[in-house]
């Protein structure tokens, strides 16, 4: 177990982060994997973010598509859960909003393996810092 | 299978829906089929890009260009020029910042963004579950620098330079706080986190924990190195189930990573977080009772001063901070106070999460600067009124704050405005209301939580209260007199000036600000017995036009109470007397005969 003691500790960990990408128990490339990111927060548990997040696991590993799906915080579309954010190597992050299991198909079929967008998109409106 | 070389996106959000973006999408689909493009070029609904008096908004991808007030009409040359060409349609561009257009979305925002991720700049970007995550956004890093480089004093100073204030209602200096809490001479001293949020509709604590429990962990940390507290402790309600599990889950990799327990970064110093629960009383909120409720004893507010800097959870100096407060700091020491201090108001600095609620279109979570608009709020970020229905008020504040009317749109959100507005910014929640809300009823609705949640102590907020309730109810029932509506007002005075903790003192803001706001609302359900809004069941009065009444009986039968006669096929008539106002008959006459007057 890493104990932090100085900020190089805290520095080693944030550079290996970047290029430690496990996907069950493999290391793989964030450059070349698909990232998914699903909103756990209360409100898109409510509204069935867990079984899209299942779902995207399980069907990503059957249809052999190399992707990492965690989880996330809300993400402050209450108007639009479960939202999901998919991040394809060498793109933008794409955030998806009202994901169901259909959807969720639809995404992967579609926008993870012919880069082709969907409805449902929601932009980004605010800034980060 | 087709790969898409572009991709138009077409703002489907509610106000651009009703701006025809549904035709300027079919228009865009048809041109690119008439030249062939179909198959290169996709056209797909977007949510709201907060821009709707912009809309309908089209986004062009990969280039980023962006179109406003695209009408039906503009898609061949979208298609032609833009597509075919390479030639941007200028003319469609928005004015704000033509030059902008060129440069790429991620570095300059396209044209000013309404919001600012600060406190929520880890709320759904980081699994919060893994403090590597966390790490690897800086986090920590503050806590280092604190405990490496600067002494508690300098902390604090940086603090007080940013201008940061409490988040959780009250608006108190934060820097000042800690400096009070640090001045206090005593063995033991305790860092506690307000993480009660018991406003109706609120939810931006909650979404923080869940969403980056770390940062408030680490915000702790550094109270504790500035005020000498090695103790920490989250006061939350037992109702966030999965904010105290994200909690615990975070406190136990924090300890496990060396980042709480003994010998921080190798200062010396020494700081750990405990977890107390509260059984969801709104008046647990409130410092003091919270202290007292931490100690085992009935959730009471008691007299301040002392305040808990100085005389806090058992007996000991306790820095009390909202989550939110807590959640700015790391980035304040990162950032430094100058740059926190440049956003904002002039004395209200930095960015407020909101949680939008009511008869809005994008209801959900917002961070905006301070000094942002109602109006860009409600109409921008938050999509404008569902349904295309008219404005009527905003309550900010929750329980203890007031409703504002159009005439606020335009106020700078701040600390100071909103209480010379007659509302306060309170811990965030954001209720909108349309033309369908009855404002005596919303303030009844207010009052009826504060009667609830009384802790009972003192007798104007006891007794007041429910009267104040009372009244209201009689109002909304059609029984009020304006001798009543001079008695409201009288009361309220009372009640405000004479209860002993924050909860009586501002639960009649709500029947103030609708009193001042609404003024001829009140006096027309006195008065003329009408509800504008319609919503009161009281002053409505169902009745049958006989012209229109066939005579089916078919409301006569459905009617719970038998206020209906009349004779087969002649017409039929309500006994008001006897009606209950359920509704039931409107709802079965085929004929449109049952008026609602
Ligand atoms: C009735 C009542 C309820 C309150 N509820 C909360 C609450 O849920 N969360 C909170 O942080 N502060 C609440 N406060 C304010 C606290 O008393 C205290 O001012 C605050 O936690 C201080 O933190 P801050 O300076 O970071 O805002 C409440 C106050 C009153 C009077
Ligand atoms: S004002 Fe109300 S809530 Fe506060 S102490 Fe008095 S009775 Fe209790
Ligand atoms: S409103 Fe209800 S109670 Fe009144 S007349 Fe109609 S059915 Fe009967």
């Amino acid at each position: 177990m890493v104990h932090v003691k100085t900020i190089e500790d805290l520095k080693k960990i944030k550079e290996e982060f970047g290029k430690r990408i496990q996907v069950s128990g493999k290391n793989f490339d964030p450059e070349k994997v698909v990232q998914i990111k699903v909103g756990l927060g209360t409100s898109g548990i409510a509204s069935g973010a867990k079984e899209v997040m299942n779902f995207l696991r399980d069907e990503l590993e059957k249809r052999n598509i190399e992707a990492l799906v965690t989880q996330t915080g809300d993400m402050g579309y209450s108007y639009a859960e479960p939202t999901i954010e998919v991040k394809l190597p060498g793109q933008p992050a794409v955030v998806f909003g009202k994901v169901n299991i259909k959807k969720a198909d639809e995404i992967i079929e579609r926008y993870i393996k012919n880069g082709e967008l969907i409805d449902g998109i929601l932009p980004t409106n605010y800034m980060t810092i | 299978m087709a790969k898409y070389r572009m991709h138009l996106l077409v703002c489907d959000g509610t106000t651009c829906h009703a701006s025809q973006s549904e035709s300027v999408k079919n228009a865009l689909q048809d041109c690119l089929e008439l030249n062939n493009l179909e198959n290169e070029v996709k056209v797909v609904s977007t949510g709201c890009f907060g821009y709707c008096e912009k809309g309908p908004i089209v986004k062009v991808l990969p280039d980023n260009t962006l179109y406003v007030k695209v009408k039906p009409g503009d898609a061949e040359e979208i298609v032609k020029e833009h597509i075919l060409n390479g030639q941007i349609v200028k003319r469609l561009l928005p004015t704000e910042s033509v030059a902008q257009v060129y440069a790429s979305e991620g570095k300059t925002p396209f044209f000013d963004k309404k919001q600012i991720r600060i406190a929520l700049r880890n709320c759904g970007f980081i699994d919060p579950e893994n403090i590597e995550e966390y790490i690897a956004h800086d986090g920590y890093q503050a806590l280092c620098k604190c405990l490496t480089e600067y002494t508690p004093q300098q902390v604090i100073d940086i603090i007080k330079r940013s201008g940061l204030r409490g988040r959780g209602g009250g608006g108190f200096p934060t820097g000042l706080k800690w400096e009070i809490t640090a001045k206090v001479k005593s063995d033991q001293k305790y860092v506690i986190c307000n993480a009660d949020e018991g406003d109706p509709g609120a939810f931006m604590d909650r979404s923080i924990m869940e969403g980056d429990p770390h940062s408030v962990i680490e915000a702790m940390a550094i109270n504790g190195y500035c005020t000498g507290a090695n103790k920490g402790l989250v006061y939350i309600r037992a109702e966030y189930p999965l904010a105290v599990k994200r909690l615990k889950v975070a406190i136990d990799q924090a300890r496990a990573y060396g980042l709480l327990g003994k010998n921080i970064f190798n200062s010396g110093f020494d700081f750990d977080i405990e977890l107390r629960y509260g059984a969801g009383a709104f008046v647990c909120g409130e410092e003091t009772a919270l202290i007292h409720s931490m100690e085992g004893k009935r959730g009471e507010p008691t007299f301040k001063p002392p305040f808990p800097s100085e005389h806090g959870y058992l007996g000991k100096p306790s820095n009390v901070n909202n989550v939110e407060t807590y959640a700015n700091v790391p980035v304040i020491i990162n950032k430094g106070a100058d740059w926190f201090a440049s956003i904002g108001t002039e004395k209200s600095k930095g960015s407020k999460v909101f949680a939008l609620a009511g008869k809005i279109n994008n209801v959900g979570l917002i961070e905006v600067p301070m000094g942002t608009t109602l109006r860009d709020v409600i109409f921008k970020i938050g999509g404008g009124i569902k349904g295309g229905k008219e404005f009527k008020a905003v309550q900010t504040g929750g329980p203890s704050g007031g409703c504002l009317t159009s005439h606020h749109l335009d106020t700078p959100i701040d600390y100071d405005n909103l209480i010379a507005a007659g509302s306060m910014m309170g811990s965030g929640g954001m209720i909108v209301m349309d033309e369908d809300d009855c404002m005596v009823s919303i303030a009844k609705f207010y009052l009826g939580f504060t009667v609830d949640e009384s802790c009972g102590k003192c007798s104007p907020c006891r007794i007041g209260n429910k009267r104040l309730y009372e009244i209201l109810d009689k109002i909304t029932k059609g029984e009020g007199t304006m001798e009543d509506l001079t008695k409201l007002r009288n009361l309220s005075e009372v009640i405000k000036d004479t209860s002993l903790c924050g909860l009586g003192q501002t639960s009649p803001n709500p029947v103030l600000s609708t009193l001042d706001n609404f003024w001829e609302e009140y006096v027309e359900h006195v008065v003329d017995k009408k509800c504008r809004a319609g919503s009161c069941k009281g002053l409505m009065k169902y009745i049958i036009d006989a012209e229109a009444c066939t005579g089916c009986t078919a409301c006569a039968r459905a009617c719970p109470v038998n206020a209906i006669s009349g004779e087969r096929k002649g017409p039929h008539f309500i006994n008001q007397e006897i009606c209950i106002k359920c509704g039931t008959c409107m709802e079965k006459c085929k004929f449109n005969a049952v008026l609602l007057q």
